[in-house]
């Protein structure tokens, strides 16, 4: 054996001993205490389908995983929407290099606070007594508040868009920049007119994009549980937030065991994804 | 040598210590105590040869004024850590030897004590055992009384033995928690919206509140102002509100369900300042409230009043209790920083906040008679009242929401509690919130 065959498995050392230690391991601990058992102050090493037993029966924890997928589409399609378009201006609106980036800087700037803090602010922004519902009432469109604002799924919604269209954006921009402009030019010479190019063109070049935005997006809802918590003012229920109120409670292995489950299920939607949509090829 | 060694010691704590310093010192308190019998006194020791002992617990007995006075008083440093109720019982039972002194709720206590990370007290150390209200160790506020519904603290308080994990039916020489702060909680509302007066607790489900009410989104709690509200409104008659049935868990969530999908409630609350820009922002008119909470929403210049109601009062208790692995110097300081809170200025500091204390005659003789009659008589207030930190909290002829102390800690209807079935319970809540 010489050096140059040892010498792949040591570059790839360093990252495997990471993820070894730092993801698999500590998957492997929550699947594993998601078969122990526990009582109200501990829990015992078993091999017990109790935890898996009564969160797949439990009618409430198909409500709220339905819930949570809620508002991962409604989100996801928003923010696609939303991200597609932003992406499209900076990429084929704003014509120097330049510019672009200075545009793109912008759109980051929110990151700048807290995830925290900008979903809280909406708090007082559409409150009964809020700015909105003010302003709204003193123009005389509306002659009482407008409930719905607050503590809704509306709100949850709103704050998600707020917070995860970024990570549509950035997918999105980088691969519209990849487009070579002079496959448009190609389909304006053939006929194509601008819906055309962008259903038969652009579009389908976007998709690793798309695809790798709508996975963040994804993702990152189907986790959420503090956005879902404050924005409803505990009104909803999420996954995360399911999962959250169990460690509360020290029911640790009923929050692995939903962990389990929605990791199995993030996975399937990821993999649904990378299904549809090849992103080595594509890139 | 003895005397070298109190000297180390003692530039040692000028200096401020370093963890492996500290030990040292307390090795070397150790030798002392044993060793030097011309030492008078304990306050003495804890001076020159710095003890720091580790407190957690929830918010509000956690208070920096209280650390800074034990220094002063006693020269024990303590460490103060505030967490929510749920962290405070996951860190007695996972992180034994994380703290030294736990100041958590009797119903904490009813679920952790089995855990055997703290060790039980002998009274025969605590100075004013004889004199802590009895609602902690016979349970009778006064001889006629009954004890309320729920884990009230006196069926807690007790453990059989120095060793032993199994609570107690009557006072023995061996108690869990020696009491802190206790208090009777209610509904705050909101006088200027609500427009009529607040009388039950069924009244916060009014229709004229629907979408302006919340409740608390902590399950052990928010059951019981649920069940108070149940049982006012004449849903169900509880057998035990503080340790219901399946049945009667069942009865009470499908009824709270059937509230929510009504729209009753604006939201549900976890955390104390949520409920005070709840209330604050006019978002809810009536709710579950924590007295500060109250306090701190009229600190705002905003109208609210801890309203009493016709069926009486949930009450809740804390407790200090001594982690297991405490012995030596340390347990003594311990001991000795439960009977310098035991002896009147914490006491006092507390009343002021609106709470109680446990032991009240040492209170009292550190309160103006005027606060006195204010906070536990119920009087009206013949000049301004202070809060601990000097703010003007009342003005001079206003009475406290509730009245006196009798009047309020005996019209106490359920203690916070742990139920028997308990899951099953939170499980059920959990539906409610996903509902």
């Amino acid at each position: 054996m010489t050096l140059s065959r040892i010498a792949p498995y040591l570059q790839a050392t360093p990252l495997t001993a990471i993820l070894a230690a730092f993801l698999v391991l500590p998957i492997a601990t929550i699947v594993m205490v998601s078969f122990w058992d526990y009582d109200s102050i501990q829990i015992f090493p078993a091999f017990v389908f109790t935890n898996y037993e009564e969160s797949l029966t439990s009618p409430v924890t198909w409500s709220t995983y339905l819930n949570t997928l809620k508002y991962t589409v409604i989100v996801w399609a928003v923010t696609l929407l939303i991200g597609f378009w932003v992406a499209y201006y900076l990429a084929f609106h704003i014509r120097s290099a330049t510019m672009q980036m200075v545009l793109f800087l912008v759109c980051t700037i929110p990151f700048l606070t807290s995830n925290i803090i900008r979903m809280i602010s909406w708090i007082p922004f559409l409150g009964r007594n809020g700015l909105l519902n003010q302003t709204l009432m003193t123009m005389g469109l509306i002659d009482r508040p407008l409930e719905f604002l607050l503590f809704s799924d509306f709100a949850v919604v709103l704050a998600m868009v707020h917070l995860y269209t970024l990570f549509m954006v950035t997918p999105i921009f980088n691969t519209l920049m990849r487009i070579d402009r002079a496959l448009i030019e190609a389909a304006r010479d053939a006929g194509a007119n601008g819906f055309q190019i962008l259903t038969n063109v652009i579009i389908p070049l976007a998709k690793p994009g798309i695809a790798i935005g709508s996975i963040f997006v994804v993702t990152l809802v189907m986790g959420d549980f503090i956005t879902v918590r404050f924005m409803s003012g505990g009104q909803s229920a999420s996954v995360g937030l399911m999962m959250a109120n169990q460690i509360a409670l020290l029911q640790y292995p009923a929050a692995a065991a939903n962990a389990v489950i929605l990791l199995v299920l993030v996975l399937l939607l990821v993999g649904a994804i990378l299904r549809i949509v090849n992103i080595r090829k594509e890139l | 040598m003895s005397k070298k060694t109190t000297d180390r010691a003692g530039s040692v704590a000028a200096k401020g210590v370093s963890r492996r310093q500290l030990l040292k010192g307390v090795a070397a308190a150790g030798g002392l105590a044993a060793g030097a019998g011309a030492v008078t006194g304990f306050p003495t020791i804890w001076a020159q040869n710095p003890i720091t002992l580790r407190q957690f617990g929830t918010g509000v007995s956690n208070l920096n004024a209280i650390a800074e006075k034990c220094k002063a008083d006693l020269g024990i440093t303590l460490q103060m850590t505030a967490l929510d109720s749920d962290a405070v019982s996951q860190r007695v039972v996972t992180q034994a030897n994380s703290f030294d002194i736990a100041d958590i709720e009797y119903w904490i206590c009813k679920k952790v004590f089995a855990a055997g990370t703290l060790q039980p007290m002998d009274v025969k150390k605590i100075k004013y055992y004889d004199q802590i209200v009895p609602i902690f160790t016979t349970g009778k506020l006064t001889p006629t009384s009954t004890i309320a519904q729920g884990t009230a603290p006196s069926t807690v308080g007790f453990v059989e033995g120095p060793e032993s994990k199994t609570f107690a039916k009557a006072p023995t020489e061996w108690m869990t928690l020696i009491p802190t702060i206790y208090n009777a909680d209610t509904l705050g509302i909101r006088p200027d919206l609500v427009g009529r007066p607040i009388k039950n607790w069924k009244d916060i489900l009014d229709p004229a509140f629907k979408g302006k009410t919340s409740i608390l989104n902590i399950p052990s709690i928010g059951i019981m102002d649920a069940a108070m509200i149940c049982e006012s409104a004449g849903i169900i008659k509880y057998g035990d509100k503080g340790n219901m049935t399946k049945a009667e868990i069942d009865v009470t969530i499908d009824f709270l369900i059937k509230t929510k999908k009504a729209g009753q409630f604006r939201a549900f609350w976890k955390t104390f300042d949520e409920s005070v820009n709840l209330m604050a922002s006019g978002e809810v008119v009536i709710q579950s409230m924590w007295s500060p909470a109250v306090a701190a929403v009229r600190s705002k210049g905003i109208p609210c009043v801890y309203q009493p109601l016709e069926e009486g009062y949930r009450a809740w208790g804390g407790g200090l209790g001594i982690a297991k692995h405490l012995k030596g110097a340390q347990l003594d300081a311990a001991y000795e920083y439960i009977n310098w809170y035991l002896s009147g200025w914490v006491g006092a500091y507390l009343n002021r906040q609106g709470y109680y204390s446990a032991v009240l005659s040492t209170a009292e003789k550190n309160m103006s008679p005027d606060e006195w009659a204010f906070w536990m008589l119920g009087q009206p207030a013949k000049t301004d009242i202070l809060s601990p930190e000097g703010k003007v909290m009342y003005t001079a002829g206003a009475v406290r929401d509730g009245g006196s102390f009798e009047q309020r800690m005996g019209a106490v209807a359920c203690w916070n509690s742990v139920m028997d079935e308990d899951r099953y319970m939170v499980r059920r809540w959990n539906e409610f919130i996903a509902a």
